[in-house]
């Protein structure tokens, strides 16, 4: 959860926390300059809450006549796993390798 | 409370459990893609772009999935959503390629359902299902190659999973336990999963909390994962019952964490405190559309149910005039109950049928530790061999080994009679010797018999048996005894 | 600079003339390509061996002709089996799909010459081609000015004779207004038209992939091409595609158009807006009714943009972590440490900004305010549109409110670039399709933009009414650098 502060400004540790959420490691230098580029961008977008929006129905998909799309569970081909793993930073014996994972889930 | 003489000992705090439940579907595709939804495949190699989340590709939703979904919601007494959507749940793992899960938020498919449940003694408690919802499943890690790395195979990436969850109504491990057998009896009747813990098909996770006794507040929540089995969800819920009792009676409190069951030291650890919680910004997907689902739609999954135990129960009652317990074993799985009355067709007796089921097929079924459908045992084999029996064509005894002998080696049952000669002998002509031998051998016994010992012809009839190396038809041969004798 | 082509027919005439050997042909298209674009730019690399090895497997019988031996540009964000994908990311630098796009499959199945290595902002996100990590695109009219963005490198291909026509994508603007400052065609398709299956996705609810021409009946006969129900995108509409190239031709007298006065307020320059005007009143001249019309949320466009444009983008571009494709961090550590130097190595940093934005705008606590409420206020602009299409068939407006800006002139100032996106997110907001066409030059002698915007659907009309114009007007024959028409023949540059 992000701190909530009295004079809407976007703090360094908003900027550390959101950094971490999108896993993006950020030196001092950037945390201030996304601190301020965020700010400002935050600030500038407030304005929506001049819109009343009272009883209106968020847009999720911009036409109403999308819905019910499906597919039938007829099996379709799989690719390889040469090429599932073609371009995989790392491999070994038809796995994706990637460097031990210690964080449980 | 009341001060005053204990009537009886109440236990000092309450148990409350929720549990979180994880079923695979089993559609032929995966949810999203075209994959075969299938297990032990060799890594990577029923994949493609949508279910790697390779850039560019797009997800559309298995009808039969959704369907399922319908199935099992109708089946615990669920409402059904109007309107069904998608969002994602954003996290990292290596294990989930896009790092979101194609899940459903705040408008799960099922809602609001119920299970009802056998308490030892044969009283019934209803725990109530929050809600149902479908997911992806992802991928699975490897950890137990030693070295740097873990290693990833995504065949399980997109599998149809429906996560049932339950209202805190469970009382005690117990309850638990019963409560994962009565879901997966009713799901196994719906057909929509194996329910196969060992095969990840189900999976479960607690919450549990403890609370003074009769206090309205609850207590901090645990969850608990990593639970392999049923036997599993039992033991960690006990061993956190315990746990929890032990801090509370030192005054200590017990943080709202999550907790890992591990299987060799038989004990919880904990995981990450709430401090961690995630923050999994959950929004709708903008690449799945919304889902309709009208009382048109409803109502035709509502007419492929199949007969659901309760009325299963009340049929076999009806039907095949048996008694309770027997129906209580018979409907216990929907395989088993299948495979009953399939056999009752062939061998119309229902009560030797039962008794074959719950004695020598449930047997074997015990030390195999598997499906019936393993066992290969068909109806058909299994009513040949009672009618043998039956018949007096073979011995009981005969019958039961041949039934050991076909489940073994998959052999007829007609070939192994023959190979290992066990027909009974029913001619009279070819016992008439015996019989007369046995009776000059054995005066006493015959003059006890004509005395009124009845239990003397068993005598005599062992010693035919014992003549013929087993292979006399002992009820012929106490006919021809007892007309000799008198 | 030798054998420009301006039009799609042109260069099916060259195309003939090049004989019956195919990668003779592909040949000279890439010798060609290579001369005209030594100052722009407009590709961010070429593979030649990639192409020619497609060109030789697409020669089958069967295959529709309208496209047979043209080369087509293709941005670098859509998926090409097998070629370098990169959207100017180092992130996807070395990344080859698996699988061809949608698009992909339908031009070539009419036999175009697949030309991938377009140029574009990484991940699209931007308005200039400035922070694409193969470095600029220059503007074919002026090289120390941006082409636009995001998708620069497919308008300036165009502009400059590259090739005669080429895909792009649009989110807020990406096609139109790169369209605008290099004063060619671009087209935004209805939401759902084309399908997005190969598209790597910038926000899911926002992208459409349109074409990039020289002229409008290159454009009409592109969407035809590339329209229609592709059942991989659950957001494709099964509906059926009309002949677009058959509006083309037809008079516009009564057809009626609408001037959003929002679209003339504010940051437009003075010659824009002249442009603009003289275009509305051509249109006047050749029987439009036209009628002043208010799209009063068009204000709040740009704020709900870059709410739900980086909310989307941000769980989009998760998966671009160093797992499984893309870039990995040489770095040590586990997991984790993968994630966070692969991630921070990989992006740039309008990539970076964009995630941060949109993961702020979906953290707990601020989805309402944010995220929800944009989606609110979405819902108005979707309104706004459709009211003003129950009194107009189209509506007519500046791309842009400038011309193009210099070369580093607007990366100090986000949210200014952001601005620049100002009269063409709405479109993309309501899903609805857009045109962006050449109406003049203005400003420092660039070209300026006209935009018609249609109802849900309605390409046919955005294609009847600009044709109209372009038909009327000779701005489509002005070029950058040479200010002639090759018409398809050989010219000096």
């Amino acid at each position: 959860m992000i701190e909530r502060t009295s004079d809407k400004k976007i703090t360094r540790d908003t900027v550390r926390y959101v950094a971490d959420l999108a896993r993006i490691s950020l030196g001092e230098e950037e945390t201030d300059i996304f601190r301020e580029h965020l700010e400002q961008i935050l600030k500038y977008v407030e304005q929506l809450e001049e819109v009343d929006t009272e009883n209106v129905i968020p847009t999720t998909h911009v036409l109403s006549s999308m819905k019910n799309i499906f597919r039938e569970d007829i099996p379709a081909p799989s690719i390889s796993p040469e090429e599932a793993l073609s371009n995989a930073p790392d491999k070994a014996d038809g796995f994706f390798k990637v460097p031990r994972v210690i964080k449980e889930r | 409370m009341r001060a005053g003489k204990v009537l009886f000992k109440m236990a000092k705090y309450d148990t409350v459990i929720g549990l979180e439940t994880h079923l695979q579907l089993s559609t032929e595709t995966k949810i999203f893609c075209g994959c075969g939804n299938v297990f032990g495949d060799p890594p990577n190699s029923r994949v493609c772009p949508v279910c790697l989340g390779h850039p560019g590709s797009l997800p559309v939703l298995n009808r039969k999935a959704f369907e399922y979904a319908i199935k099992v919601a109708l089946a615990l007494g669920c409402g059904v959503q109007r309107t069904v959507k998608f969002d994602r749940k954003n996290y990292y793992y290596p294990d989930l390629p896009k790092n979101y899960q194609i899940s459903q938020y705040d408008m799960p498919i099922a809602y609001d359902g119920k299970i009802k449940i056998t308490l030892p003694g044969g009283v019934h408690k209803v725990i109530g299902i929050t809600r149902a919802h479908l997911e992806e499943d992802a991928g699975k890690l490897l950890h137990d190659i030693p070295g740097p790395s873990s290693y990833v195979d995504l065949n399980r990436t997109g599998t149809p999973l429906l996560e049932i969850v339950s209202e805190p109504d469970i009382s005690s491990p117990e309850e638990a336990y019963l409560y994962l057998v009565e879901l997966k009896r009713l799901i196994r009747y719906l057909g929509v999963s194996d329910c196969n813990m060992e095969e990840g098909s189900l999976r479960c996770d607690a919450n549990i909390s403890l609370k003074p006794a009769g206090a309205a507040v609850l207590g901090s929540k645990v969850e608990i994962k990593n639970l392999n089995s049923f036997k599993a969800v039992r033991e960690a819920l006990n061993f956190e019952v315990a746990r929890q009792t032990e801090a509370l009676d030192e005054g200590e409190a017990i943080p709202q964490e999550t907790r890992l069951w591990h299987e060799e030291q038989r004990v919880t650890i904990s995981m990450r405190t709430k401090e961690e919680a995630q923050d999994y910004r959950y929004f709708p997907d903008p690449d799945l559309v919304p889902f309709e689902v009208s009382s048109g739609v409803i109502e035709s999954v509502r007419e492929t149910l199949p007969e659901l135990p309760a009325s299963k129960q009340e049929r076999f009652l009806g039907q095949y005039g048996l008694g309770e317990k027997d129906i209580e074993l018979l409907i216990s799985d929907i395989d088993l109950a299948d495979f009953f009355e399939k056999t009752v067709k062939i061998f119309s007796d229902p009560q030797v049928v039962c008794n074959w089921v719950k004695g020598e097929v449930m047997m074997h079924l015990k030390e195999q530790g598997e499906s019936i459908e393993s066992l290969g045992l068909s109806p058909q084999t299994l009513a040949e061999i009672i009618q043998m029996a039956s018949s007096g064509r073979i011995s009981g005894l005969s019958a039961k080994s041949v039934l050991k002998e076909v489940i073994g080696t998959g052999r007829s049952a007609e070939d192994i009679v023959r190979e290992r000669s066990l027909e009974q002998v029913s001619d009279k002509g070819e016992l008439e010797g015996i019989v007369d031998s046995v009776i000059a051998d054995n005066q006493k016994s015959v003059n006890d018999f004509r005395s009124g010992k009845e239990a003397a012809i068993g005598f005599l009839v062992g010693q035919v048996m014992k003549k013929t190396s087993g292979k006399a038809n002992p009820k012929v041969a106490g006919e021809m005894l007892r007309k000799r004798i008198i | 600079m030798k054998n420009k082509f301006s039009t799609i027919d042109s260069c099916k005439h060259w195309a003939a003339e090049a004989g019956p050997g195919y990668p003779e042909a592909v040949s000279r298209w890439l010798d060609h390509v290579r001369d005209t674009d030594t100052d722009i730019k407009a590709f961010a690399f070429i593979d030649t061996e990639k192409v020619k090895e497609r060109a030789s497997l697409n020669v089958g019988a069967g295959r529709g002709e309208r496209l047979r031996g043209v080369p087509i540009g293709i941005k670098n964000n859509i998926c090409v089996r097998g070629a370098l994908t990169t959207c100017c990311s180092e992130m996807l630098r070395e990344f080859r799909p698996v699988y061809d796009a949608h698009v992909v499959e339908r031009l070539e199945r009419e036999g175009a010459l697949i030309v991938e290595g377009l140029n574009m902002d990484e991940f699209a996100f931007g308005s200039s081609c400035e922070t694409s990590s193969f470095g600029y695109t220059r503007n074919p009219w002026d090289i120390s000015r941006i082409p636009g963005g995001s998708s620069g490198g497919a308008a300036a291909a165009v502009a400059s004779g590259s090739i005669p026509a080429s895909l792009g994508s649009d989110t807020g603007g990406s096609i139109r207004q790169p369209a605008a400052m290099c004063g060619v065609v671009g087209l935004k398709p209805t939401y759902g038209r084309v399908s997005r299956y190969g598209l790597i996705a910038f926000a899911s609810s926002l992208d459409q992939i349109g074409p990039i021409t020289r002229n409008v009946s290159d454009s009409a006969l592109m969407l035809e091409i590339i329209s229609g129900y592709d059942k991989r995108d659950s957001t494709s509409v099964d509906l059926e595609v009309g002949k677009f190239t058959e509006n083309l031709d037809r008079d516009i007298k009564g057809l009626r158009m609408g001037v959003p006065e929002e679209y003339f307020t504010g940051g437009i320059s003075p010659g824009v807006r002249s442009r603009v005007e003289e275009a509305i009143s051509v249109m006047e001249g050749l029987g439009a009714e036209v009628t002043r019309v208010s799209l009063p949320h068009t204000r709040y466009a740009v704020s709900c943009y870059y709410v739900v444009g980086p909310a989307e983008a941000s769980s989009n571009l998760a998966r671009f972590d160093g797992a499984h494709y893309g870039y990995r961090s040489g770095k040590p550590g586990d997991t984790t440490d993968m994630y966070f130097n692969s991630r921070d190595e990989g992006f740039g940093d309008e990539s970076k900004r964009r995630v941060l934005l949109g993961t702020y705008s979906l953290s707990s606590g601020y989805y309402g305010k944010y995220y929800l409420k944009a989606q609110k206020v979405r819902t108005r602009i979707t309104e706004d549109f459709l009211a003003a299409f129950e009194k107009c068939d189209c509506l007519v407006t500046p791309t842009t409110p400038t011309t193009a800006f210099g070369i580093g002139e607007k990366t100090r100032d986000p949210l200014e670039m952001y601005m620049s996106d100002v009269f063409t997110s709405p479109a993309n907001l309501a899903g609805i399709p857009a045109i962006s066409l050449p109406c003049g030059t203005a400003e420092n002698d660039m070209p300026v933009g006209l935009q018609l915007m249609a109802a849900p659907f309605r390409e046919d009309t955005l294609i009847k009414a600009a044709h109209a114009f372009e038909r009327n007007t000779e701005h489509h024959k002005r070029y950058p650098l040479s200010g002639k028409d090759p018409g398809g023949q050989d010219v000096e540059g």
